[in-house]
């Protein structure tokens, strides 16, 4: 479904603050994959999901959508393909718009905007269903603007604008983060149930190795731009927070010095 | 004096148009558009132009709405194509249009006097004798039915547009351009289309305003922002804007207000040189009111507060 081909980055070159962000990324998704992705601060992990949603071109490479090359397609397009949830709440939304407006950008993510009126009242019945799914009481709340909802309620609405037509590519990027944690708990919950459910291909970026271990079928850790673990099958199920340590130690040839990934 | 506030009326309406251009970049796209200095007069020479060359005034008027559009479409691939931030290159385009306007009028100013204008036909109908009779200013009659009747199609048209698909994308553009790339929405063609019906509605304005006043001239835009700026912060505070029907019926009443106070204060004695200064104050008031409260907030409570620990010191 993804495949990232060798792909490089180098930001601010020929400066002093060069950075070759992603150093020769390789990667392949197949459909149903839900990879969990860790590494310390400045691994590339951000960057990568950056890369895929086109935010700014890469250096050299190949990144290919289900068949399809999107490496010279700007970030507008290859929404298409792709749902996004951002680590921070307020990037996700329009917060001067209602809740209904939202999601209705999001039911016509892919499709050719024209002079038709921007929400239909079926559309409007269908939001409500979707709200009530969520448990957040959102589904009295059509016409309340984003602005006025919580952090978590927000990443909630986001998780929903991204999968309200079905991307072949879901990208969670921290995006619980930012929230306290019982209610990252419950985001958590809400993203394992539709991607379940929907059957998705995701790839969700965490700084929590346990979330990384207990959510998705796939564990990836990326060290200076590359992949240097892949954890599938049997192998991750049986995961834990020491032998993934152990394991890390292993492949990177030093010990995981990471306080925000170790004390949570 | 009711001569002087029908008067400030039916000004008000024609600026009430351009207070609708002026919202549409302010408040929807988030951006402060400078050009709208240019493109008034620039209306208002394509308008004159049209006009006193023996066109229709209707034409005339519609011609510059297309002269705004072209306008508003340099702002926009100056910041979305070349990467100039939104003011800057709103000043820029404002600059460039001072050449461009005295290149359209061949001269400072045209005047139209003679020429027949749009409202011209309306201050022959017969009604208009019996309030003639009665010591009103006809002419002041038929702006106030004319203004009157092209904010009712502007308000209408802009309330369809921006509740269509591409008028929502427009809205969520001046919100978070981020979250509108993410949902496969080309953030600069919406700028673009932004820029220009902003633009647009603005010189549409300014033909008006120049056949209102009877002349065009080179300098009539100058601070034609600040004006804008002012009668949407004096609609949205007095008027509201608890939905955008509502919004859009405030711009055109902030419009009015701002044109009554103005007559107001010059038949109270203020010199007419001093109103760009008198505006300008005002906005800055208007703009900072949420500041002051703020201000007042802190000094009640810690009043309050002083008050309370006085007897146990």
């Amino acid at each position: 479904m993804l495949q990232l081909r060798n792909i490089h980055k180098t930001f601010n070159p020929n400066s002093v603050n060069e950075k070759h962000a992603l150093q020769g990324l390789n990667l392949h998704l197949n459909a149903g994959d839900f990879a969990t992705v860790i590494g310390g601060n400045g691994a590339g992990k951000s960057t990568m999901l950056n890369a895929i949603s086109g935010v700014w071109p890469i250096d050299e490479g190949q990144i290919l959508i289900d068949g399809a090359d999107v490496t010279k397609l700007p970030e507008f397009k290859r929404a298409t393909y792709l749902g996004r949830v951002f680590q921070d709440p307020m990037l996700g939304t329009a917060t001067n718009m209602e809740i209904q407006e939202n999601l209705a950008l999001a039911l016509r993510r892919g499709k050719k905007r024209t002079l038709r009126w921007g929400i239909t009242h079926q559309e409007r019945s269908q939001y409500r269903e979707l709200l009530k799914t969520l448990d957040l009481g959102l589904e009295d709340r059509l016409t309340s603007k984003v602005g006025l909802l919580s952090g978590g309620q927000r990443q909630a609405l986001t998780l929903l604008m991204a999968t309200l037509t079905k991307p072949k590519l879901l990208l969670l990027d921290e995006h619980t983060a930012a929230l306290d944690p019982k209610t990252a708990a419950k985001v958590l919950e809400l993203s394992d149930r539709i991607i379940a459910e929907n059957n998705l291909t995701a790839l969700m970026v965490t700084h929590n190795m346990r979330d990384a271990i207990t959510h998705g079928n796939r564990l990836i850790m990326l060290k200076d731009g590359q992949i240097i673990l892949d954890i599938a099958g049997e192998e991750k199920k049986n995961l834990t927070v020491e032998n993934l340590l152990a394991k890390f130690a292993v492949a990177a040839g030093e010990e995981l010095a990471n306080d925000r990934m170790l004390l949570s | 004096m009711l001569n002087i506030i029908l008067g400030a009326i039916s000004l008000g309406l024609l600026w009430a148009i351009m207070t609708m251009g002026v919202y549409i970049t302010y408040r929807l796209l988030d951006i402060a558009d400078l050009s709208v200095e240019g493109t008034l007069v620039t209306g208002a020479a394509v308008g004159a132009v049209w006009i006193t060359g023996g066109g229709n005034p209707w034409v005339g008027t519609f011609m510059a709405l297309l002269a705004g559009l072209v306008c508003g479409l340099v702002t926009g691939l100056l910041h979305t194509k070349l990467k100039i931030p939104a003011l800057l290159s709103g000043i820029l385009t404002m600059i460039a249009l001072y050449s461009v306007n005295l290149r359209i009028m061949g001269k400072a100013n045209i005047t139209l006097l003679q020429a027949e204008t749009v409202f011209t036909p309306l201050e022959k109908l017969p009604f208009m004798q019996n309030l003639a009779a009665q010591g009103i200013i006809t002419k002041n009659v038929a702006i106030l039915l004319c203004g009157l009747l092209v904010v009712i199609i502007v308000s209408a048209f802009l309330y369809w547009f921006f509740g269509t698909e591409i008028g929502s994308a427009i809205r969520a553009t001046g919100n978070n351009q981020q979250m509108v790339r993410a949902q496969g929405v080309n953030t600069d063609t919406m700028i673009l289309l932004g820029l220009m019906l902003s633009n647009g509605l603005v010189a549409m304005s300014g033909a008006l305003i120049a056949q209102n006043q009877s002349y065009s001239d080179v300098q009539m835009g100058t601070g034609a922002i600040v004006i804008g700026l002012a009668s949407v912060i004096i609609g949205e505070v007095l008027f509201g804007t608890k939905s955008f029907k509502r919004t859009l019926i405030s711009l055109s009443l902030g419009a009015i207000t701002y044109r009554i106070i103005i007559a107001l204060v010059l038949k109270a004695g203020m010199n007419a040189n001093d109103l760009k200064l008198f505006t300008a104050i005002t906005v800055a008031i208007c703009l900072a009111l949420p500041q002051f409260k703020s201000y007042w907030q802190t000094l009640k409570k810690s009043l309050q507060g002083g008050g309370g620990n006085a007897p146990t010191a």
